[in-house]
């Protein structure tokens, strides 16, 4: 057996430096994909014909091609397009968020579907507008009860994540690449980075599960 | 107050109202029975549009609501409904189910929302219960919550859905006492229910309805002792 982490020692910092490079577009793209994730549900769930199409196409499409892809498309594609030199971290939360929008709006459409119809129409009858009616009542309903398959998809894309190191972007994926070719071991590193890929995980989960307990009070 | 002319409604090929017309005068507490399918909840449900008539119209105090042009939620805003499943918001407290509408909708502050709040929860006799979720309430306290809630509206009518009909016997009586003080208080009330006990003592008038048409339209006493239709009479034969 040839294996030897003290190989990796001085590279530690530059390692752990990529956690938070990691996390910060993981993050960004979590609130970026929920957000127009909700918004994709709404159209979908909409009386307007147009905007079920718009929803469907639209999952269609980022559902239907590879993660990889759309990244490749957005980093290296649209600057032959538009002379705009787009940078890996824009590239990456594009990426990342367009394409968990798609999974997350149908996370979410199933979420408000499952709503007891009487919460509409309660609401309705005491003359809650609408937006008011989701924001207030129907998606804090819906939100609760979607809550683990959202975590799902959360730990999905932070994990994924490590797709933005094809586009040359410093990730923790990348850095473990970097040392590897650095020290000619690969093995050490690229475990090194599998533990903090888990840790991250972990905290993903335990986050989950203290905002599930918190919301169960109502039960 | 309440003016029903001509009103259809149709459910794809099914036509669950087939011409209904008659008023509601204010003040006036309305029984709507019949056998179930015959239309009744979706007549109840017509006059604050959750379901929008397929022909005919409503008015109300001499205004259209039927018209494409009415904004449905001040229409809304004016008529309490209660419904069978009480419909409370479950991840909101007593409180806050009874002040979300006068507050979000009408504009309240808080404090003056509470304090109406409070003062309707005892009279429902739930004044304990302000800070509770709906899913520890039985269901009588539910439905009771749930009529105080539409009353925080300060409406003007008072819809029922068969406000008794999900619960258990032994609370059905609670219910039925805070909708009889609230007809004695003078609300005008429209109540779909199969209490004929109920209906005979509080109501002014009796609605039957059989398939989708309005048969009789009688005072409790007339209807229960003295039916005009066939129908009405092998209704009451089996319900009495």
């Amino acid at each position: 057996m040839n294996l030897d982490f003290s190989q990796i020692v001085p590279y530690i910092p530059f390692i752990l430096e990529g956690i938070w490079v990691t996390l910060q577009f993981v993050i960004i793209s979590i609130i970026f994909g929920f957000i127009l994730g909700t918004a994709l549900a709404l159209c979908k769930i909409s009386k307007m014909k147009a905007l079920n199409w718009f929803g469907d196409a639209y999952t269609s499409i980022f559902r239907g091609t590879p993660l990889i892809l759309q990244l490749m498309i957005i980093y290296f594609a649209i600057p032959q397009l538009t002379g705009y030199d787009i940078s890996p971290f824009l590239s990456a939360i594009l990426a990342f968020g367009l394409n968990s929008s798609a999974y997350v709006s149908e996370i979410i459409r199933a979420g408000i579907q499952a709503v007891d119809k009487g919460q509409t129409e309660a609401a309705q009858a005491l003359g809650v507008p609408y937006r008011l009616m989701m924001k207030d009542i129907i998606l804090p309903q819906a939100l609760k009860n979607i809550l683990p398959a959202l975590m799902n998809e959360f730990i999905t894309l932070t994990k994924e994540s490590a797709i933005v190191s094809t586009i040359g972007y410093l990730d923790l994926m990348r850095r473990a690449q970097v040392v590897g070719a650095d020290i000619y071991r690969n093995f050490e590193p690229l475990i090194f980075v599998g533990v903090i890929y888990w840790l991250l995980v972990m905290v993903l989960t335990i986050i989950g599960k203290v905002v599930e307990r918190r919301l169960k009070f109502s039960d | 107050m309440i003016k029903v002319e001509n009103l259809y409604k149709q459910f794809g090929d099914n036509e669950v109202l087939k011409g209904i017309t008659t008023n509601i005068n204010s003040g006036e507490v309305v029984s709507i029975i019949g056998p179930s399918g015959s239309g009744k909840s979706t007549f109840l449900r017509c006059i604050n549009l959750l379901e929008v008539p397929t022909k005919g119209t409503i008015s109300i105090d001499g205004q259209s609501i039927t018209d494409k042009n009415t904004n449905i939620l001040k229409v809304r805003q004016q008529i309490g409904m209660v419904f069978q499943h009480f419909n409370l918001f479950p991840h909101l407290n007593v409180l806050d189910n009874l002040t979300y509408a006068p507050i979000k909708v009408k504009g309240e502050t808080r404090q003056v929302a509470e304090e109406k709040a409070r003062n309707l929860l005892a009279k429902v006799g739930l004044t304990e219960k302000e800070k509770a979720f709906p899913s520890n309430l039985s269901g009588g306290q539910k439905q009771r919550v749930a009529i105080a809630r539409a009353l925080a509206m300060e409406p003007n009518l008072m819809l029922f859905d068969e406000p008794t009909s999900a619960l258990d016997p032994e609370m059905v009586k609670e219910v039925l006492n805070v909708m009889k003080d609230l007809a004695k208080s003078g609300m005008t009330m429209a109540i779909v229910t199969h209490e004929m006990g109920f209906a005979r003592e509080v109501a002014d008038r009796v609605l039957f309805l059989d398939g989708g048409v309005l048969l009789e339209d009688a005072s409790p006493a007339d209807f229960f002792s003295n039916p005009k239709t066939a129908r009405a009479k092998d209704f009451l034969e089996k319900v009495l």
